[in-house]
């Protein structure tokens, strides 16, 4: 594990940040890697693109395996965006969304920190047993979180579609491993300085995994906006659906309009294509060692 | 949290669980629960229109769910004390609901059976346990032969009436690519879809058989009748020159709607989304008989019924209503609005509607329709699946793999009703 | 009755660390033990969902262990696990490594690989069902023949079925693993780089000896938990085999695809948690093992 000595050298800003203008690539190996590396990007989103063609496709044309839609038409995206239901939903799963990531975000890393910084009795106990949480299939706990939510009263409201999703073991489990690749040194300074174990959390270990945290905002954000099945079981009105939900009453048990879910897919990708461009900087900056006090 | 209007008004019955509401001279409010599709809502509100209008007294206030889960949404609903008054469930589950005293037989008095023995299509006697009724369908379900009208001319054939003429059209329609692939079928086929009712409800008797016995207790198919329509129905993609294949187009009915199968077997349900094709032109017949002339088709539907947490005031209401969804006059609305068949001859076989080009086939076929009572229809669908895999992808014999086939589906049931 | 301030500061740690803990837990606790305990009650008894309860016992376990389709299943949840996981491993490590080198479009790049896993799983499970498809529709069998190789049957064939369904999930999740190795690569302080530019040591062995131990939190998390994540497929193989759940012939069905056939198809809510309690006890032996084998020596 690195010592403060090792961590005094403060590296050169623009070695670390990587901002600033890109540059193109300077030898032949950087420009073989790119050329694979975009050749594999290209490879990667075809089916995507797929996708994006058939929800521009009417529904005649929609089993040709065409890349290209003989007539292109923006009906499919008219259709679902006329549905004056599509907004609730969009909303209902922003809000969900927005909240869930922040709260996760924050317990998560409270947690993952914990259990990787202080050594207490039941430790070890704890981590396994949220990690456990994860071993479950979540289709098994959807009936009894119904009948809690309906107990409580919390059905068909953004509190009982959140409340699963509040805290997740995949976050704390994440953010314990990042914790790890924080020096002890540095907390213990904290600590001689006369900051309580609160302050040294935020204000000096969460900085310096905040790669790790907009990974977990990311990740957090993505699976709350996706989520199916218990969203479904657990409201009643058309209002307070989540976006994946109503966009599942595009198709009956006979048959799926494919173009529609397709495009319905399509919109739905837009939010957290934004969500992932703004964090993903984050991940970029890396971490700026700020050196020790003192 | 959000309110609004009809979240208030869905709460509000929601939560009455005891049904003494409030003073009698209130409206009685009713609940109802079906799941959400465009049409089939659009003809319940006009349905609660009507019956609100000729009933100034009560309210309906309806709550749909998307299909997916459906099921499951009720049944983790209702067992919660969410329930609603009247409910709209598939016929397969009717055994479960009677089982877990969720829903409670129609009155005698309103619904007497011999009545209804006589003025529903016969199989809607699936609905009847002893001498009562239990749940009553406004709209059924039955399978025809759908068929591309450009390619039959292309071919030079006509829309078939027997079996014989329906493998002479298909082998006409086939066809193949330089390499020998398969290019279009003449038929769609996949025990995925809606073969499997075909070959249980359509072609073991016609061969001869019946599929099951003892009010669907019993597998009967594992015999000299069952094995001939097995081996039809394999011939057509495992015979010496296959007019179809399995697997085609991923899907039989994404084929038949990508203009490349020449006909295709399925259910009434489909007719409204072939209609949104452009440049398909098709038609509709009935399933093709034997050369005897001997028919038999398959029929499905959803019933509504009352829920046991209706009772005094809400009771009466949901009877009444119960009452106007299954009139004739509710079923011309929904065949109207829904695309779905009525379930009383009186309204199907009008002279217009039996002869409807695109209903009648449907509405005929009715007259000599079974309904399968599915103890757990997903997995007896599956086990059909398997049955063709093992033939198709391990070489087993037709004879080997229907007799496996019998004895899973045989255990399936007894775990079933062994309860 | 000590006060806070009487503590040592060992003990006022331990303070500290339970009253972070003290909310989450409590959360963890009825959001998550509550219902699974619920769950491993019902493995012992009989439920449809709708009627009551009956008291079974072991009978569940001993359906289960009787049932071959439940070893088939067992089967194909290792060989998911088996083959997914480090091929997914290796593949998002080398990419993250070099996307991290590249600084020409590297965000481009990077919203191209992460593109997949945002992207709805029924939308993608469709598109690729149709590249599966025989010849003329599919596109990969369209690319064998112009190549002059045979086509294969991808989906219908009982042995290729469970690779072919397993290459779009390791696609979706590739995104997400080189978001993580990037994140990790990006935790490392460049000071060990720079001094080891300084000390002329080749690029293999900073690889090696350098870059990957400093790596390993982050290895050990994406080990375990795309572990847990293979063990736990389910979504992948249902969109892709929906019309026949599972197969060919069972032969793409991992064990929560047969826990959610039993109680949401079958409606027997006892045979499923007993399934969900042997794959909860998988799941956890798997990440213990896995835990104890990679933890700091």
């Amino acid at each position: 594990m690195a010592t403060a000595e090792d961590l005094q050298v403060k590296p050169k800003a623009d070695v670390l940040l990587q901002t600033g203008p890109s540059r193109p690539p300077r030898n032949m190996g950087q420009i073989i890697r790119f050329l694979l590396l975009f050749a594999g990007g290209i490879l990667m989103v075809m089916p995507i693109a797929f996708m994006i063609s058939t929800s521009l496709k009417w529904p005649h044309e929609v089993y040709n395996l065409n890349f290209i839609p003989d007539e292109p038409t923006i009906e499919n995206y008219i259709y679902v965006l006329e549905d004056g239901r599509f907004y609730w939903w969009f909303l209902n799963s922003l809000i969900i969304a927005v909240i869930t990531t922040i709260c996760s975000v924050i317990f998560d890393s409270l947690v993952g920190y914990t259990l990787c910084k202080f050594r207490f009795p039941g430790r070890y106990i704890v981590f396994i047993a949220i990690l456990s949480t994860l071993m479950i299939p979540t289709e098994m706990l959807v009936i009894p979180w119904y009948l809690m939510s309906q107990q409580f009263g919390w059905l068909d409201t953004y509190w009982g579609i959140m409340f699963p999703g509040l805290m997740t073991a995949f976050g704390t489990f994440l953010m314990k491993q990042f914790f790890e690749t924080v020096p002890d040194d540095f907390i213990e300074a904290a600590r001689i300085d006369g900051l309580n174990e609160l302050q040294i959390w935020w204000t000096v270990a969460m900085p310096l995994v905040r790669p790790a945290l907009a990974a977990l905002a990311i990740f957090v954000f993505l699976g709350n906006w996706t989520a199916f099945i218990w969203p479904l079981i657990v409201t009643n009105s058309v209002e307070m659906y989540t976006l994946p939900v109503g966009l599942s009453s595009f198709g009956d048990e006979a048959d799926v309009a494919w173009e529609l879910i397709m495009t319905g897919a399509a919109i739905s990708t837009i939010p957290t294509l934004i969500v992932f461009l703004i964090f993903q900087r984050f991940i970029i900056r890396g971490v700026v060692m700020a050196g020790l006090k003192g | 949290m959000k309110i609004n209007g009809l979240r208030a008004l869905a709460l509000a019955s929601a939560t009455s669980v005891a049904a003494l509401a409030g003073s009698a001279a209130n409206a009685v409010e009713i609940e109802y629960w079906q799941y959400f599709f465009d049409a089939r809502v659009a003809a319940m509100e006009q349905l609660i229109e009507n019956f609100q209008a000729a009933n100034p007294d009560i309210t309906v206030t309806m709550t749909h769910f998307p299909y997916a889960d459906y099921r499951t949404k009720v049944a983790a609903a209702i067992p919660a004390g969410e329930g609603p008054d009247v409910v709209q469930l598939f016929y397969g589950w009717l055994n479960d609901y009677v089982q877990a005293e969720l829903i409670q037989p129609l009155p005698a008095d309103v619904f007497p059976a011999a009545t209804i023995d006589e003025e529903f299509f016969p199989m809607v006697q699936a609905m009847k346990e002893g001498d009562q009724y239990w749940a009553l369908p406004t709209a059924v379900r039955s399978l025809a032969l759908f068929y591309n009208e450009r390619l039959m001319e292309e071919a030079g054939v006509e829309p078939p009436t027997t079996l014989d003429e329906l493998l002479a059209a298909a082998a006409a329609m086939t066809k193949r690519d330089g390499a020998g692939n398969i290019t279009q079928v003449g038929m769609t086929a996949g025990m995925t879809a809606q073969d499997h009712h075909w070959w249980r409800e359509g072609l073991v008797r016609q061969m001869g058989g019946e599929p099951y016995t003892d009010d669907y207790q019993t597998v009967n198919y594992n015999t000299d009748a069952g094995l001939k329509a097995l081996e039809f129905y394999t011939d057509m993609f495992m015979g010496e020159n296959p007019v179809t294949a399995v697997g085609f187009m991923d899907e039989p009915q994404a084929a038949f709607k990508a203009g490349l199968a020449g006909m295709h077997i399925d259910g009434s349900f489909r007719i409204g989304s072939l209609a949104d094709i452009r440049g398909l032109k098709w038609g509709v017949t009935e399933l093709p008989a034997t050369a005897d002339g001997v028919r038999s088709n398959y029929s499905s539907y959803w019933v509504n019924a009352i829920t046991t947490k209706a009772e005094g005031e809400k009771y009466d209401a949901a009877v009444k209503f119960m009452d106007y969804v299954s009139s004739d006059e509710a079923m011309q609305i929904w065949l109207d609005v829904v695309g779905e068949l009525p379930a009383k001859p009186s309204v199907g076989m009008t002279e217009e509607n039996a002869n409807d080009p695109v209903f009648g086939p449907f509405i005929r076929g009715l007259e000599y329709a079974h309904t399968t009572k599915f103890a757990d229809e997903s997995g007896q669908r599956q086990l059909m699946v398997e049955m063709v895999e093992r033939m198709q992808l391990e070489g087993m014999s037709a004879a080997d793999s229907i007799a496996i086939a019998a004895e899973a589906e045989q255990k399936l049931l007894d775990e079933y009703y062994g309860e | 009755m000590k006060l806070y301030r009487d503590l040592t500061i060992r003990q006022k740690k331990i303070v500290w660390a339970w009253g972070f803990l003290a909310i989450p837990v409590l959360f963890y606790c009825v959001v998550r033990f509550y219902p699974t305990g619920n769950a491993i009650l019902i493995s012992f008894q009989d439920w449809n969902l709708l009627g009551a309860r009956t008291w079974t016992g072991l009978d569940n376990y001993k359906k289960l262990f009787g049932d071959p389709v439940f070893w088939k299943v067992f089967k194909n949840t290792f060989v998911y696990l088996l083959l997914g996981t480090p091929v997914s491993l290796v593949i998002s490590f080398v990419i993250a490594y070099h996307l991290d080198k590249i600084r020409f479009m590297h965000g481009f790049l990077r919203m191209l690989y992460f593109l997949p896993f945002m992207t709805s799983a029924v939308a993608m499970a469709w598109v690729w069902r149709w590249f599966y498809q025989p010849v003329p529709i599919g596109l990969f069998n369209n690319f064998l023949a112009s190549i002059g190789i045979p086509q294969i049957s991808f989906l219908n064939s009982t042995s290729n079925a469970l690779p072919s369904i397993l290459a779009p999930a390791v696609w979706a999740g590739l995104g997400f693993q080189i978001i993580i190795f990037m994140a990790g690569l990006r935790a490392i302080p460049k000071s060990y780089y720079e001094a080891a530019r300084i000390d002329g040591v080749s690029t293999w062995t900073v690889l090696w000896e350098i870059t990957l131990p400093l790596l390993k939190p982050t290895i050990v998390f994406i080990v375990v938990f795309s572990s847990i994540g293979f063990l736990r497929i389910f979504d992948h193989v249902y969109n892709m085999t929906t019309q026949n759940p599972g197969g060919p012939l069972n032969a793409t069905k991992p064990l929560v695809l047969m826990i959610y056939q039993t109680a949401f198809s079958s409606f027997d809510m006892g045979y499923a948690a007993a399934q969900t309690v042997v794959l909860f006890l998988v799941l956890l032996a798997v990440s213990l093992l896995q835990l104890r084998i990679m933890r700091d020596r």
